[in-house]
């Protein structure tokens, strides 16, 4: 069993298609819609956590872009710029998925990508404006 | 047996001055008890790291040619206070960008505001002033617009009427939706608790009744250094302390002064709080001469001992209506959770310790190379139980 946080990007014509739906009836996978947008452009965005097999998430992904739709991993969408990080913890208050966490040994605050479900809040709540969305 | 500073000073300057850390300095007497503690250390560096909204920026921006009494000013946009001398201009951390929508579309994001104009202006970035004036016979310019950085004002001191809390509150939420406070976002129904102190390793904190930080105390500032210029707006000592006299609620506070030339942008960093407006973070670093016992038993306070108070932020705080929900102490802040009328809270901290505690170790640094000294303060800072206590 693998487990795979992606984005899905829609391009405009195929936004009213049912296409993620035949993920589990055609190819045995499981999803999870973590977020599901369309711009006012409207292209559409959809962030899955995919379950199942390997071999059906390659045939599966193969199929979605096979119509047009773009995948890319999540992990890279939410970004923590060092650079400007004080390591507060202001955005620990607001994430769900603990993906945000106090070291409690070096007071400073981490940020597992792994765990990230790309839902945003961090963004403004961080006073720097250290955390940032690269879709 | 006591030390006064100028001996502590004598120490420093041959490089034999011990210096701990106000976090060290508790392991050492909890091992070799207080007054070994003072018989060996010189100095207990503190240090502290958060949003400090009364902050702000004297500058001199020098002459145009001609001449302009400048009466509206902005740089980067941001308006600056204009209602002192020709061109000497005052930038409050908290002053909003022109033409920011500010809470209209709430809650508002505060992007850019007087405190990243500090921060920017300390990183070296170029900022463009604009200044408009009326006009007078030995000031004639009516419209000025330059390109300035730090190196090519005048003079530029950062200038804080209160900083430094002694001590501060736990935001919580009662209310059934999100609120959007200075406080940071609290979540409906006592969803998360929000600090800001440095508890253990903040500096007033560590000399509860003020007997060592006084007016003229050289202070790490913002990277540089600073001195304490005055007591702080909104200080007051009358509230109610713990066994070992540090205060258990938001008390004592300090008016702080330094060149920003010097000054580094890792300890001077602007801050947007969502829905409320443009801050600035600032670091504060403030060594404690040791003079006697007594001022070691003070500074080996633990995050343990020190108290604050809960107070609810949709009703209570807006309100005024003085009301505390209940006392926790930092240790338990700093483990993630408390609990607040029979509910485990999570909490999460506005201050960042993790830099408090790199300001300590640099101020440590400073003075254990010899490169800081410490001053004799003027005159020490009010403080009711203090003197109630030498009468």
């Amino acid at each position: 069993m693998i487990r795979h946080k992606i984005v899905l990007h829609f391009p405009h014509e195929q936004v009213d298609k049912p296409i993620v739906s035949k993920l589990v009836r055609d190819f045995n996978l499981d999803f999870n819609i973590l977020k599901a947008s369309i711009t006012p452009r409207e292209e559409g965005l959809l962030v899955l956590e995919i379950i199942g097999k390997e071999k059906d998430y390659e045939r599966g992904m193969a199929y979605i872009e096979s119509c047009g739709v773009t995948i890319q991993p999540l992990s890279q969408d939410i970004q923590r710029n060092d650079m400007k990080c004080t390591h507060c913890g202001a955005c620990i208050a607001v994430c769900p998925t603990d993906a945000l966490f106090v070291d409690r040994e070096s007071m400073e605050i981490g940020f597992d990508d792994e765990e990230c479900v790309a839902c945003e809040l961090c963004i403004k709540v961080c006073p720097p404006r250290a955390m940032e969305i690269h879709y | 047996m006591g030390k006064t500073i100028a001996e502590i000073n004598e120490r420093i300057k041959q490089g034999e001055a011990v210096v701990v850390t106000a976090e060290e300095v508790i392991d050492l007497v909890k091992k070799e008890g207080a007054s070994e503690t003072a018989r060996k250390v010189d100095v207990i560096t503190t240090g502290t790291f958060g949003p400090m909204c009364s902050s702000g920026a004297f500058i001199n921006v020098g002459h145009s040619q001609p001449r302009m009494k400048i009466s509206h000013a902005w740089l980067n946009d941001v308006p600056v206070f204009c209602g002192i001398a020709a061109v000497d201009i005052y930038i409050g951390a908290t002053e909003m960008a022109e033409h920011d929508p500010l809470n209209e579309v709430f809650p508002g994001e505060f992007r850019y505001g007087g405190g990243h104009v500090i921060e920017d202006l300390v990183a070296g970035k170029t900022l463009h002033l604009r200044a408009e004036s009326y006009g007078t016979d030995c000031y004639p310019n009516r419209h000025w617009e330059k390109d300035l950085t730090l190196s090519e004002v005048k003079e530029a001191w950062l200038f804080n009427p209160r900083n430094a809390y002694q001590n501060y509150n736990v935001g919580v939420n009662l209310s059934d939706r999100v609120i959007y406070t200075y406080m940071g976002v609290l979540r409906p129904d006592l969803g998360n608790a929000n600090y800001s102190s440095a508890g253990q390793l903040s500096p007033l904190l560590n000399d509860p009744l003020l007997q060592t930080i006084g007016i003229g105390t050289r202070i790490f500032l913002g990277g540089g250094i600073g001195y304490v210029a005055w007591y702080g707006t909104q200080h007051n000592t009358d509230v109610p302390r713990g066994e070992g006299g540090a205060p258990t609620r938001p008390a004592g506070t300090l008016s702080v002064v330094g060149d920003l030339r010097g000054m580094d942008p890792r300890y001077l960093t602007g801050y947007s709080m969502l829905g409320y407006g443009a801050s600035l973070a600032v670091g504060i670093g403030i060594p404690i001469p040791v003079l006697d016992e007594e001022v070691v038993k003070a500074a080996a306070v633990r995050d343990e001992d020190l108290v604050a108070p809960v107070v609810d932020y949709s009703v209570d705080y807006p309100q005024g209506t003085g009301k505390v929900l209940g006392e926790v102490t930092y240790a338990e802040l700093k483990s993630g959770s408390i609990r607040i009328e029979g509910k485990d809270v999570p909490t999460a901290s506005l201050s960042s310790y993790s830099r408090a505690r790199e300001i300590a170790a640099t101020l440590k640094d400073w003075i254990s190379q010899g490169r800081f000294l410490l001053t004799q303060p003027v005159e020490l800072l009010p403080c009711d139980a203090r003197e109630e206590g030498v009468e």
